[in-house]
């Protein structure tokens, strides 16, 4: 290895709170990045870790409910070897009335090295950053962003254009996605616009007019509230969880209304072209947002965006700890 | 690029890298009885096409063609995990063959100071236990600082930190050649 062989541009950011603020080269970065610990963790004899980060202490803290997320960054973690701490709001000081300064500053007393923090407060993370030496990883505050699930989107996207042309420089230049569901509410949309557009990519936005702002348009997407609309000539048909917790809030007539009008499954997806991908954020509402033969069948990639979410997770430490 | 006072000579040319590369074949086949659990490890990236031709040699010689990996060692560098190099966009370590029992024969363009292949040692082994292994390198320029040799060597330099040793081939840059850039030592008093 030779230093011409690193890439010109270095990484150079502490943190990762927000993809609305990198450029498209550090979007490729955190992409070409992952492929090797795609590799560490499909590795099938040996030890299925790497030593990148031995010795670190990386601190999940995380102030909304959450299986699938916490546990990716905990194995992300694990998987270069670092130490983990796992902090849940139950039980925890933050119920005594500690501002997140007073924990942060508490958890840096011991030394921690990068802390990955998920609240329902939009800017949670943005505030500890600028105040706090640790590396700071945004996993999802509020409705504002959850830039990890962003990443692992386009990666599973480009992962697989890159198969489907069988080119291994190909690009998602060009592609279109239709993200299908409570647009309003999500972080994961607003991580995905963001970074699928500055990737060259062109992104729709549809759901029932309560659940989709028109003023989202300025973030560079098409809207619509007609799914057919929506899903014609997309080559990534994207379903939201609807979140069910918000139903009390009465966002849509009933969830029969919704699953009629925008469920994705075999009737509404003739409309789409053939070749179309499935994703889904996860945890999947069954036959609600997305009927389960879709989930399950061969055109979604939904576990794949689970596996590549380790790998890109990965990448995202290596970088914010090693450059 | 070079500066006018630097002065650039070939160490090896198209041939002489072939022959050395052959040569290097010879003594892994003469070292080695059980060829059929031998394997290459190229070390990514100008390490790989080198394993490749070894393994064309070898293949000439013997009839039998080891297997060939490609191993990046990215993952495992000291100098990465105190923040000296950039995290780098990696090359990505691939093998389909299992490590356990065999014996592996590294091979790299240039030896060094050795860090290279104290990494690559760590992540075979992470793989499983080889029954050895081996390490055959193009270019030896001196300059170490851990104690690691070449069992195979094709050539070797005394060089300096400062002067550039610049391994070019055909599968990667269009011609074989192996150039040494000189930094010139200045005059006394000058």
């Amino acid at each position: 290895m030779t230093p011409e062989e690193n890439t010109a541009r270095a990484w150079t950011r502490k943190d990762l709170i927000a993809l609305e603020d990198l450029s498209r080269w550090e979007l490729e970065m955190i992409l070409d990045t992952a492929p090797q610990f795609v590799a560490v963790s499909k590795r099938e004899s040996g030890i299925k870790k790497v030593p990148l980060l031995q010795g670190r202490l990386v601190v999940n803290w995380f102030f909304e409910p959450s299986t699938r997320t916490r546990t990716s960054f905990e194995l992300a973690a694990k998987r270069l070897s670092a130490d983990t701490l796992t902090m849940n709001v139950q039980g925890s000081s933050s119920k005594k009335g500690e501002t997140l300064h007073d924990t942060l500053d508490n958890i840096e007393a011991m030394h921690s090295d990068l802390v990955v923090i998920r609240h329902s407060y939009a800017g949670a993370a943005h505030i500890l950053a600028e105040r706090h030496e640790s590396h700071i990883v945004n996993a999802g505050d509020g409705a504002h962003e959850h830039p990890t699930q962003g990443l692992l989107d386009a990666y599973t996207i480009r992962d697989h254009i890159r198969k489907q042309r069988n080119d291994p420089d190909a690009t998602i230049d060009g592609v279109r996605v239709a993200i299908i569901g409570d647009i309003a509410h999500s972080r994961v949309a607003r991580s995905n616009i963001w970074c699928l557009t500055r990737l060259g990519a062109s992104v729709v936005v549809c759901g029932p007019a309560t659940l989709v702002p028109p003023e989202i348009a300025r973030m560079g997407c098409d809207v619509t509230t007609n799914l057919h609309e929506a899903i014609k000539d997309a080559d990534v048909v994207y379903a939201l969880r609807i979140q069910l917790e918000r139903q009390a809030k009465c966002l849509f007539p009933s969830l029969r209304e919704y699953v009629r009008l925008y469920r994705i499954d075999n009737d509404s997806l003739k409309h789409a072209p053939r070749h179309a991908l499935i994703m889904h954020p996860g945890p999947i509402n069954r036959d609600l947002e997305l009927a389960t033969d879709v989930a399950d069948g061969p055109r979604s990639v939904i576990l794949a965006q689970v596996s590549n979410g380790v790998a890109v997770r990965m990448a995202v430490m290596h970088l914010l700890v090693n450059s | 690029m070079s500066t006018p006072q630097h002065e650039l000579t070939v160490v090896l040319d198209a041939d002489a890298v072939a022959s050395a590369l052959h040569r290097i074949a010879q003594e892994i086949v003469a070292h080695n009885e059980d060829l059929h659990s031998l394997a290459l490890m190229g070390v990514l990236k100008r390490g790989r096409p080198l394993a490749d031709r070894i393994a064309s040699d070898i293949e000439r010689m013997t009839g039998a063609r080891p297997p060939v990996g490609s191993l990046a060692t990215t993952l495992y560098r000291d100098d990465l995990r105190s923040g000296k190099i950039a995290a780098t966009v990696g090359n990505v370590t691939h093998f389909d063959f299992d490590v356990e029992g065999l014996t592996v024969v590294l091979v790299d363009d240039v030896l060094s100071t050795g860090r290279t292949i104290r990494a690559a040692l760590d992540e075979i082994i992470d793989y499983g236990r080889p029954r050895r292994i081996q390490l055959a390198c193009l270019i030896d320029r001196g300059l170490r600082e851990l104690p690691i040799q070449a069992d195979y060597l094709g050539w070797s330099l005394a060089t300096t930190y400062e002067d550039h040793v610049q391994v070019k081939l055909q599968e990667i840059d269009g011609e074989d050649v192996v150039l040494l850039e000189r930094v010139p030592v200045p005059e006394p008093g000058a």
